[in-house]
């Protein structure tokens, strides 16, 4: 599932005959486009405004002028990353991110080859039990986990929130790596085991790399959910400054500087900056991480 | 005798065995029963006990969370989200995957990706940037909200958006639907492509309108990937909180099911109450859960 179209000409040669009906649907698609783009770009124009010129005009008015750089300045993300703690909050992004993702890769990808390839009792029903999980909102975890952070001094610490972030994440990855894994012809698996290989060996030689693909997708969706996410955060790293994140940064800083447009709209736009990244370097793992991802609901 | 031995030499290998598949299997197991099942099932027990977690109450908290003013705000205000936000998502994601579909190819990549865009974008981050679209300033001074900058050059005094129950439910409604329809677009527009040609082509040739092929034809195709995105719709609206902590903090009546429970359990420390919360949103979310588990053991059935 790309976002390149597939290639039918004669469908299309038909489908848009008449030239009226076709400029009539470019001109929708484009104004829907532009549509979609103009609150982002009125964010990042006025991260680059001063307060004041904020205050005095619209964002689009900056736009009649653009080229007088006097104008525009770097000053927004400077407050922001330094006093208003959102660079220490990006490396608390990345501290938290990369463990819960890849804790939760590898456990999973364990046991989904373990609920594809191998016969237990129990396999099917505890294979149920995790397609409903995917489903059940978090909030149904959050108070006894809280309580169990605190009860292990663990409360407000990233190991707290590797954990949750594991537990919640891990319904949808072992769902995703069970069905992946399953779908490998059973004869290369077969062969493997003739051949004496152990279960371990066929895992690491065989099934790990030919699993590439969903490991990439569903890494890209944990690591943007993670990354995205304020519930967990909020929960168990809420209070504390030197550990929160850049959503639960940025979330404080619309309570406490709420008419701060300039160091909102900068602050807003740096936590956008690495999504963004992987969405334009990554572009066809990122849609089908986050389309594979929508199972979870 | 043979039968001892047999068993004898059987036991160490089924042992091997089950050692081999604990290895496997094991930790995920351990992590999902302590960090997510056991959790859960303590939900429901708590949401029996009073807002200490100590002496049980019954079903006063139950009581609370179905009767309670702000519950009740946050019901209306749910049903609202599940009407509009479900209807918008879906079907503006439909015409737009339509639309695009009957582009040239170079076009139709970007248009996509333009929509696509802001899956990335995280829901703290979308709603600063619908605040600052939504900005109100009092009449006579300049508008920076791009709202009410075109609604006061049509001649209308500025509007402060977000305060009006109901109403401004529909504002932070748009914020999902921006964010969401991306999703929705792009599997109802990969659905469109597996619609055969010769079917349409049919219909068309027996001098079927484009409204009628549409309709009677497209849609039926595709229903079963349309009812998929609505239910991943319905599941995600009854999860968000985030646009609504970060817009109004659930001021103006703007409070949902999900933020209520984050509000009881963890800004009042009312834990019994948060729980029943959750629960609550729980059973919200059940007849999809059990939508899931079906379509889950019917394409079991089918492998």
């Amino acid at each position: 599932m790309t976002l390149g179209a597939s290639t039918r000409p004669l469908r299309k040669q038909l489908a848009s005959g008449m030239p009226a009906a076709r400029f009539a649907v470019k001109a929708v698609v484009l104004l829907v486009a532009i549509t979609w783009l103009i609150p982002t770009t009125g964010l990042l124009i006025s991260s680059f405004r001063t307060r004041t010129q904020i205050l005095e005009s619209g964002w689009w008015q900056a736009l009649t002028h653009a080229f007088d750089f006097r104008q525009w300045t770097l000053g927004n993300y400077q407050q922001v990353l330094g006093s208003e703690g959102m660079g220490n909050a990006f490396v608390n992004s990345l501290v938290v991110a990369i463990p819960s993702t890849v804790i939760p890769v590898a456990v999973a990808m364990l046991a989904g080859y373990g609920f594809a390839w191998m016969e237990f009792k129990g396999r099917r029903v505890l294979f149920s039990i995790m397609v409903g999980l995917m489903v059940v909102p978090a909030q149904m975890a959050l108070i006894p986990l809280l309580r169990l952070f605190v009860g292990l001094d663990l409360n407000g610490t990233f190991f707290a929130v590797w954990l949750a972030h594991t537990g919640f994440g891990l319904p949808l990855a072992i769902y995703l790596f069970r069905n992946y894994i399953g779908s490998l012809p059973r004869s290369l698996i077969e062969s493997a085991a003739v051949d004496g290989a152990s279960h371990l060996t066929t895992f690491v030689r065989l099934v790990l790399p030919l699993s590439v693909p969903i490991i990439a997708s569903f890494a890209i969706f944990q690591f943007l959910w993670v990354w995205n996410d304020l519930l967990v955060a909020l929960v168990f790293l809420g209070g504390t400054q030197d550990v929160a994140v850049l959503t639960l940064r940025l979330s404080e800083l619309v309570g406490s500087r709420g008419e701060d447009w300039h160091l909102l709209t900068a602050g807003a736009f740096i936590t956008m900056t690495l999504p963004l990244a992987v969405f334009f370097s990554l572009q066809r793992y990122f849609v089908r991480g986050l389309i594979a991802g929508s199972v979870k609901g | 005798m043979t039968g001892l031995n047999l068993a004898a030499n059987r036991l160490p290998r089924r042992w091997t065995n089950r050692l081999r598949t604990y290895l496997f299997v094991g930790p995920a197991l351990v992590v999902l029963a302590v960090f997510l099942v056991w959790p859960t099932v303590n939900t429901i027990r708590l949401s029996f006990l009073d807002d200490d977690g100590e002496a049980f109450v019954g079903f006063d908290n139950y009581l609370f969370a179905l009767t309670d003013s702000q519950m009740l705000t946050a019901f209306r205000n749910n049903v609202i989200w599940l009407a509009v936000g479900t209807v918008a998502t879906v079907s503006l994601g439909l015409a737009i995957a339509t639309l695009v579909d009957r582009l040239g190819k170079r076009a139709e990549a970007i248009s996509k990706s333009v929509i696509f865009l802001p899956m990335a974008i995280s829901f703290v981050g979308a709603s600063v940037v619908w605040s600052f679209v939504y900005a109100f300033r009092p009449e006579g001074r300049e508008q920076i909200g791009l709202l009410n900058a075109i609604w006061t050059s049509l001649g209308n005094a500025p509007q402060f958006w977000l305060s009006n129950s109901p109403w401004n439910t529909l504002f932070l409604i748009v914020i999902f639907v921006w964010l969401q329809t991306g999703f929705t677009m792009v599997v109802l527009n990969a659905a469109l492509k597996g619609v055969p040609s010769e079917l349409t082509e049919a219909a068309r040739i027996d001098g079927a309108g484009e409204w009628q092929v549409f309709f009677r034809i497209v849609v039926p195709t595709i229903m079963s990937t349309i009812l998929v995105v609505t239910t991943t719709i319905i599941i995600g609206i009854l999860k968000v909180f985030d646009i609504i902590w970060v817009t109004t903090n659930g001021e103006f009546g703007t409070e949902v099911i999900a933020s209520q429970m984050l509000r009881q359990a963890f800004r009042l420390f009312n834990s019994g109450k948060g729980a029943a919360v959750a629960v609550v949103l729980l059973l919200a979310v059940a007849p999809l859960l059990v939508v899931n588990l079906r379509r889950f053991h019917e394409e079991e059935a089918q492998k």
